[in-house]
């Protein structure tokens, strides 16, 4: 992971420095075994992150890719902080 | 004659009929502003009202007094929007545009969680984002004897994002004042990463949840409330029990959206975030909570909207290039409880920081600190608004879009 730009939280601060391998790095830390499955949920949160589309629970059970219990399961504790970290993009926020 | 055609007469819509009928001309253009209710809420106030530190008149006038001279104010029910013929199917009327301003906002929809609006709704289980809600809240709290209280976010985005952290502070203030803080637990329940989620502020402030002593439950997705049980339980199975449920319940667009195929999966409308224009249709814009752009959803945000649109809609119509102006600024006084209040003031790119505003180096607001006089802006910033601001007043020393000077931006910034 030298040379890889990350912020404090451990969240890519250069999305152009992201692929699979970086993916499968960050995942490892946090414990998690990429499967096919996660690469797909990866897919569509990189998707939405490119039209600038806000990230919500509600788009995932929406999404058609996969059900908000299934999403816990491959990212447990807490799915949209993980899953943006290893997709490499910003984690939801709010103003503060 | 031309026609410029508003739909909702909220704090978006109100100020783009007082730009607009400055800037074009009456022989040319003719300006309609719709809404189906009659009153205008100063929405901020519904923080206030729960604990009695603001009366009904301080949050509900009369929308027409807002309504300049000169536009067409339509009392009806909005059923949808004909992008493609260029028309509004209201209720009772049909209306033709050449140029559509969406600004319908952004309402909680409480029926979205199981469990949530039953028969505890207004009872154990309450909002603070309607004015009704609020005043239910307000009666509630004015007899509570103490118990569990949790303040809940549903899901993102909503309205004031800060408000739910500026209720449970204003909270614990009330109990204190009241004598029966030792008998109040107060939880705050969130389902993003922590009650603040941006690293300066969570540096910053977040002695303000310790000192206060709010806990704090992360990463809580709500599947339902359990309202015998008197619990809200995760997907994830997580459960968290309350006495008295403060929620924010999940925030959609209008149903008009829907029903015009006009909005994403939350109802909000698909916009450009830097000139507000539709990403569909060229003549249609968008204001305020009812698009979906990546900034806050607040009253300043669409304060700051509003000057950007103006000069963007008479670009427009002169057959120019839009400006790609709007930088996602936003301006907030945030209540800490005991007559103090913190100011942030932050964009698409720049997280809240220290410093002072509005003049650099002088202030005398104080960014990211706690300060009476911040709190003394909050209070003045009411008279403003109903005054100035929906009035379409250009607000000294405050530029719509945000400033760096006499910020503290690290190097990197």
């Amino acid at each position: 992971m030298d040379g890889i730009n990350r912020n404090e939280e451990g969240y890519l601060t250069d999305f152009s420095q992201w692929n699979k391998e970086v993916a499968t790095n960050i995942a490892k830390e946090c414990e998690i075994d990429l499967t096919d499955k996660h690469w797909e949920v990866i897919d569509y949160l990189q998707g939405k992150h490119k039209n600038e589309e806000a990230l919500s629970i509600r788009g995932i059970k929406k999404s058609g890719v996969i059900n908000i219990k299934e999403f816990y399961a491959l990212f447990p504790g807490g799915p949209l902080k993980i899953s943006t970290k290893i997709a490499g993009i910003p984690k939801p926020k709010s103003c503060i | 004659m031309k026609k410029l055609v508003i739909l909702g007469a909220g704090t978006s819509g109100t100020m783009m009929a007082n730009h607009m009928i400055k800037k074009l001309p009456k022989e040319e253009w003719e300006i309609t502003i719709v809404d189906q209710y009659k009153t205008h809420y100063y929405q901020p106030g519904f923080l206030f009202l729960p604990f009695d530190l603001y009366k009904t008149k301080h949050v509900k006038k009369k929308g027409e007094k807002f309504i300049p001279k000169g536009v067409n104010y339509i009392l009806d029910k909005i059923d949808k929007v004909l992008p493609k013929k260029n028309k509004v199917k209201l209720e009772h009327q049909t209306i033709d545009y050449d140029i559509l301003i969406v600004a319908t906002g952004t309402k909680i929809a409480p029926e979205e969680t199981e469990g949530m609006k039953a028969s505890e709704w207004h009872k154990s289980i309450f909002d603070f984002y309607t004015y009704e809600g609020a005043k239910a809240l307000r009666n509630k709290l004015r007899d509570w004897k103490g118990g569990k209280m949790v303040v809940h976010i549903t899901e993102m985005p909503i309205k004031c994002p800060v408000a739910p952290l500026e209720f449970a502070f204003l909270a614990d203030s009330f109990f204190i004042n009241k004598g029966i803080r030792d008998k109040v637990e107060l939880v705050f329940v969130t389902p993003l990463g922590g009650a603040f989620t941006k690293p300066k502020a969570t540096k910053a402030l977040h002695y303000l949840l310790e000192d206060k002593g709010i806990k704090e439950v992360v990463d809580f997705n709500i599947e339902e409330v359990d309202s015998k049980k008197k619990k809200i339980i995760s997907y994830d199975g997580k459960e968290v029990k309350y006495d008295l449920l403060v929620t924010v319940p999940t925030n959609l667009g209008d149903e008009m959206i829907e029903r015009s195929g006009l909005g994403d999966d939350m109802n909000f409308v698909p916009t450009n975030k830097a000139t507000l224009q539709s990403k569909k249709f060229e003549n249609i814009f968008v204001i305020g909570d009812a698009s979906n752009l990546p900034a806050s959803k607040a009253g300043s945000v669409a304060h700051f909207e509003a000057e950007i649109l103006e000069e963007n809609l008479l670009r427009y119509i002169a057959g120019k290039k839009l400006k790609e102006k709007f930088d996602g600024h936003a301006n907030c006084f945030i209540e800490t409880g005991h007559g103090k209040a913190l100011l942030i003031d932050f964009n698409y790119t720049h997280e809240p920081v220290e410093g002072s505003f509005p003049f650099p180096g002088l202030g005398p607001l104080k960014l990211l600190k706690e300060t009476r006089m911040n709190h003394m802006g909050k209070l003045a910033f009411r008279w403003i608004y109903w005054n100035m601001l929906i009035k379409g007043t250009h607000i000294p020393f405050v530029s719509a879009t945000m400033s760096e000077k006499g910020k503290h931006f690290d190097k990197k910034n």
